[in-house]
């Protein structure tokens, strides 16, 4: 019972990281059309600027002055980049952000070394909040949920409340009429990719010291935060809530289950070995194949359903 | 009229033919003249050998420009955008080294020349299979859905030991014995040539398909999918063809990987074997038959000189890659190519003088951005394994102030005058098609 | 009893809660020149639309020949023998003129996913191909990239792709569209010539186009047929005059 709680907090806890990432994405994808590769890229700088600027000024000023950086590199990405590109059609903008994931990837690299840096989680944050069962867990986590719920707010707040929330709504499910209808798209797109972009580097701020700030932190993040947008499906901020959440709770929970496919099958009583036909596959058990599972829900909601969990349009 | 006309559709095959086929293709013949004779103008003659490092080059750009040509099969031809296209290559690789060391062990008999075409129907099998799965999306889905097959088959290749024997990889031995030609393959020269041989069946086979029912009509679904429709044809189904045969031909470069270096890792399926494809076919252009072989070997090059010097040789090729991108979509061949109707009219002269002068700034800024990219790698990267920066015989330090603002001035000039020179070339552009358009217009 | 080629009953069609067709039942006879013809947004291209499958129906049947095609895929009911062209015009611009109406022949000879037969050596094959654009008068510009081609000689190499299948029923959608008044009576002469013997349905709004070349015209206001019948009676009828045709003679 405790595995099962301290579990579902964990995966909260990560779902909600998932979705900082995912939400930026998702508007992004669903306005413009583009599948920014370069997104978790911008994560990772988020957190690399977190460690330099908390190494001199603190955490705090951190926790401001990263994310705005980084919603100021997406809005030059967009400005300078992504529109010069875009008559070159959709395919050439995918292949323009991967391109730049690739470079934003070594530059990092260049500029912070190979290996993972020091960026630690502030002495204050860096204790247990509450008992359950025996297990700790940790202030920083808290920390983390209450700066996805607040941000989770602003956001809705955001898009339900104000104008620009309304004109970012409407472009969500039909982008050509918003134009049509006289709307500064260009403002708007570059207002969505720099506030997306800030979102990412927000995650990156508080993700990157609770999980490790390293050069590779892009490439393994980016796969599993395109999964979630295209589980959740374009055009849905709801979906891609729910399906950061179901992301986080499989990951977690793929972690502390033992079990293999073989212990599956020996309930109805057919017995599998390493030795027995695809042995190795069956007696495998689920925390070590916990990396394979997001790509396996792709392959599957691609499968089934092409629009995604609560997708309004087709890509 | 129409007579004359028809008789070209079907010309009897005679000497004369033979030879006319030998002139039309001879930029072919010519290129594979030079492959052949690579090896020995690179050859050692005071020590009797090869140069390892020559032959090795080689044989790695035979294997990539028979992978580029597959990816171009999709990304070209059918307009199919893929992120998991090493799947095939690095599968076939894996069942090649399978084969092999069956042989090896005695359990089956098939000679090492014949060995890669494994490969390739292991690719095949394996691209059926997921082409099934991934044929069926439009677009952007079928992006997605191929880097998570990708990712999947890179992620099974790091678990499962049986078949792709985990972190360490397939390891296998190509001297099994078993020759058409009573070669041994032990000497990477011979295998050198076998990759050759492979490599322009490859080339004709893949150029031959472009001209047959399934290439058109996969060029078909790319520029109207809905017209393709309505002369009776299913576009997911054009394209899944499509995409099992370039899945069998990026087999046979996987198994030629696998007789070259003898141990297949999981690296050969993952992320970045795909994005080499990409980078390949997209730099050396994809709008034409040959431009991924120019890619494949630029990125060779680059990749086996360039990181002997460097450790930031990727940054370099991702840079190439966003100004292509940017500036120039149709790759290297489409910058060649759109100087075409220019080179006929006589007029490329006129060109000349703006292309010189651009030379110099250009010059300029590639210097500083090298420069300033390379202190920086000093900067973390090298001083970290323990090296100096030296250059022209004088060691550079990354910590003083005065490389930096060289290599500033450099970009920041050098990029100001290439700017200018630019508007120069393009100004002499304009002026150039407008002519030509003039006297095609003349009656 | 003449055979309708397409038959439409009581079709609606719906997109989300807005509703373009309102219960159409339609017979297309066998070798008839059918034209519709209405104010725009009635829902012809609609219409075209559900009958070659590019849309399903929301209820209602469609049949061909007799057999029901709703709800198959456009390929499917191309291979049954219905063929159309677009209202914008719809071409593989990359390839050569010659190379469009001969990708338009692959089907329906039996090529179908062949990757091993060359198209340079397939004589019967390119000798029908130019046969076809000597029927639209484009053998002249045989090997122009199509993209280059003019748009009345697009929309004559459209024409000739359509009917390059050997298609018993043609769906012409507005062929005259932007043309001038010499280029539309070519086109006139030419579809007149290659759709000799088979079922044309076209949309059009030309009025002296639909006149000369129709048999039976059909109207069509805001998704229901208000007449359906020999041209003359069309322009006589009050209700059509009303709705778009006006008063004014002819």
């Amino acid at each position: 019972m405790e595995v099962l709680l301290v579990s579902l907090l964990n995966g909260l806890v990560y779902g909600m990281l998932l979705f900082m990432l995912a939400s930026g994405l998702t508007l992004i994808f669903s306005m413009m059309g583009v599948l920014n590769f370069a997104h978790a890229s911008v994560y990772m700088l988020g957190a690399y600027f977190a460690y330099d600027i908390s190494r001199h000024v603190g955490f705090w000023p951190a926790l401001v002055l990263a994310p705005v950086l980084c919603g100021a590199v997406g809005a030059l990405i967009e400005m300078y980049g992504l529109r010069r590109v875009h008559r070159n059609g959709h395919i050439a903008e995918l292949l323009f952000t991967f391109g730049l994931a690739f470079i934003i990837d070594k530059a990092v690299q260049m500029a912070w070394g190979l290996l993972p840096v020091a960026y630690r989680v502030p002495a204050v944050l860096d204790r247990p909040l509450f008992t359950i069962y025996g297990t700790n867990f940790h202030a920083y986590r808290g920390f983390m949920l209450l700066i996805s719920a607040l941000m989770f707010c602003a956001i809705w707040l955001m898009l339900t409340r104000t104008r620009l929330g309304l004109v970012i709504q409407a472009a969500l499910t039909h982008p050509e009429m918003v134009g049509a209808l006289g709307h500064n798209v260009p403002r708007v797109f570059t207002t969505v990719f720099a506030g997306g972009s800030a979102l990412a580097g927000l995650a990156g701020v508080i993700g990157g010291n609770y999980l490790v700030t390293e050069p590779s932190m892009a490439f393994t993040m980016g796969p599993i935060v395109f999964v979630v947008v295209v589980f959740g499906g374009l055009g849905s901020l709801a979906g891609c809530f729910i399906a950061s959440l179901i992301m986080g709770f499989v990951q977690t929970f793929a972690v502390v289950f033992d079990v293999s496919l073989a212990n599956v099958l020996a309930l109805v009583g057919i017995k599998v070995t390493e030795a027995s036909w695809f042995g190795e596959v069956l007696t495998i058990p689920l925390p070590r194949i916990g990396a394979l599972l997001p790509y396996v829900m792709l392959v599957l909601i691609l499968l089934f359903k092409p629009r995604g969990l609560m997708g309004t349009r087709d890509t | 009229m129409s007579e004359s006309l028809l008789h070209t559709a079907a010309r009897p095959v005679t000497a004369a033919r033979a030879g006319g086929l030998l002139r039309r293709h001879w930029p072919w013949v010519a290129a594979l003249a030079i492959a052949l004779a690579l090896p020995w103008l690179l050859y050692d003659w005071t020590r009797a050998r090869h140069s390892g490092f020559g032959v090795a080059m080689l044989s790695q750009m035979g294997m990539m420009i028979i992978f580029a040509l597959s990816y171009n099969m999709q990304m070209g031809h059918a307009g199919l955008l893929s992120f998991g296209h090493a799947v095939f290559f690095g599968l076939g690789g894996y069942c090649t080294a399978h084969l092999l060391n069956t042989i090896k062990a005695g359990g089956f008999w098939l000679p090492v020349e014949l060995v890669p075409l494994v490969g390739g129907l292991g690719g095949l099998a394996f691209a059926i299979v997921f082409g099934y799965i991934a044929t069926k999306q439009r677009a952007t889905a079928f992006a997605m859905i191929t880097l998570g097959i990708g990712e999947l088959v890179t992620s099974c290749a790091l678990m499962f030991k049986s078949f792709f024997g985990g972190e360490g990889g397939v390891s296998t031995n190509r001297v099994v014995g078993t020759s058409l030609f009573g070669l041994n393959y032990g000497p990477s020269i011979q295998v050198y040539y076998l990759i050759i041989v492979w490599t322009v069946i490859a080339i004709a086979l893949m150029r031959l398909l472009t001209e047959t029912p399934l290439g058109r009509m996969a060029n078909a679904c790319r520029d109207n999918f809905e017209r393709a429709q309505f002369v009776g044809y299913d576009p997911s189904r054009v394209r899944f063809f499509q995409f099992a045969l370039s899945g069998f031909f990026a087999g046979i470069a996987g198994g030629l990987y696998a007789l070259t270096y003898e141990i297949v890792t999981f690296d050969t399926v993952a992320g970045g074997m795909s994005a080499n494809a990409l980078l390949m076919t997209f730099i050396g252009g994809v709008g034409t038959f040959a431009g991924p072989i120019v890619g494949a070997i630029l990125i060779v090059l680059l990749q086996s000189w360039v990181s002997l010097l460097s450790n930031s040789w990727l940054v370099y090729v991702g840079v190439l890659f966003i100004l292509m991108v940017t500036f120039a979509p149709g790759g290297i061949a489409g910058l060649v190519l759109m100087h075409q109707p220019i080179a006929r009219s006589g007029r490329m002269g006129r060109l000349a003088a703006p292309y010189a002068r651009m030379a110099g700034p250009g010059l300029f800024v590639a210097v500083g951005f090298v420069l300033l990219i390379e202190l920086c790698s000093f900067l973390t990267i090298g001083a970290s394994q323990g090296k100096t920066f030296v250059l022209a015989g004088a060691t550079i330090d990354p910590k003083s102030p005065v490389p930096w603002a060289i290599g500033a001035l450099l970009l920041v000039g050098g990029g100001l005058w290439l700017w200018r020179e630019g508007r120069r070339v393009r100004a002499a552009w304009d002026a150039v098609m407008e002519e030509i358009k003039a006297a095609a217009a003349r009656p | 009893m003449s055979e309708s080629a397409i038959r439409l009953r009581d079709v609606h069609k719906r997109f989300g809660p807005t509703p373009i067709i309102l219960g159409v039942s339609l017979d297309i006879i066998r070798g008839q020149r059918h034209a519709i013809i209405g104010p725009n947004g009635a829902g012809k291209t609609t219409l075209f639309n559900l009958m070659s499958g590019r849309f399903p129906v929301s209820s209602g049947t469609i049949e061909l020949n007799g057999r029901p095609i709703d709800g198959l895929a456009p390929h499917q009911i191309n291979r049954l023998g219905l063929s159309r062209s677009f209202q914008i015009t719809s071409i593989f611009s990359r390839m050569s003129v010659l190379e469009n109406v001969r990708c338009g022949l692959l089907w329906s000879r039996g090529y179908h996913y062949s990757f091993w037969h060359l198209l340079g050596r397939e004589r019967a094959l390119n000798e029908a191909a130019l046969r076809l654009l000597e029927d639209v008068n484009l053998e002249s510009r045989r090997d122009v990239p199509a993209g280059l081609l003019s748009y009345a000689e697009q929309r004559a190499l459209e024409i000739g792709i359509t009917i390059a299948g050997g298609a018993d029923t043609i769906l012409l959608d507005e062929p005259t569209a932007g043309m001038s008044r010499t280029e539309a009576n070519h086109a006139v002469d030419l579809i007149r010539r290659v759709t000799a013997g088979k079922t044309l349905v076209m949309v059009e709004h030309d009025m002296s186009v639909v006149f000369d070349l129709a048999d039976v015209v059909t109207v069509l206001v805001y998704g229901e047929v208000i007449a359906s019948d020999a041209p003359a009676a069309i322009r006589a009828n009050r209700a059509v005059q009303d709705a778009y045709l006006g008063t004014e003679v002819h």
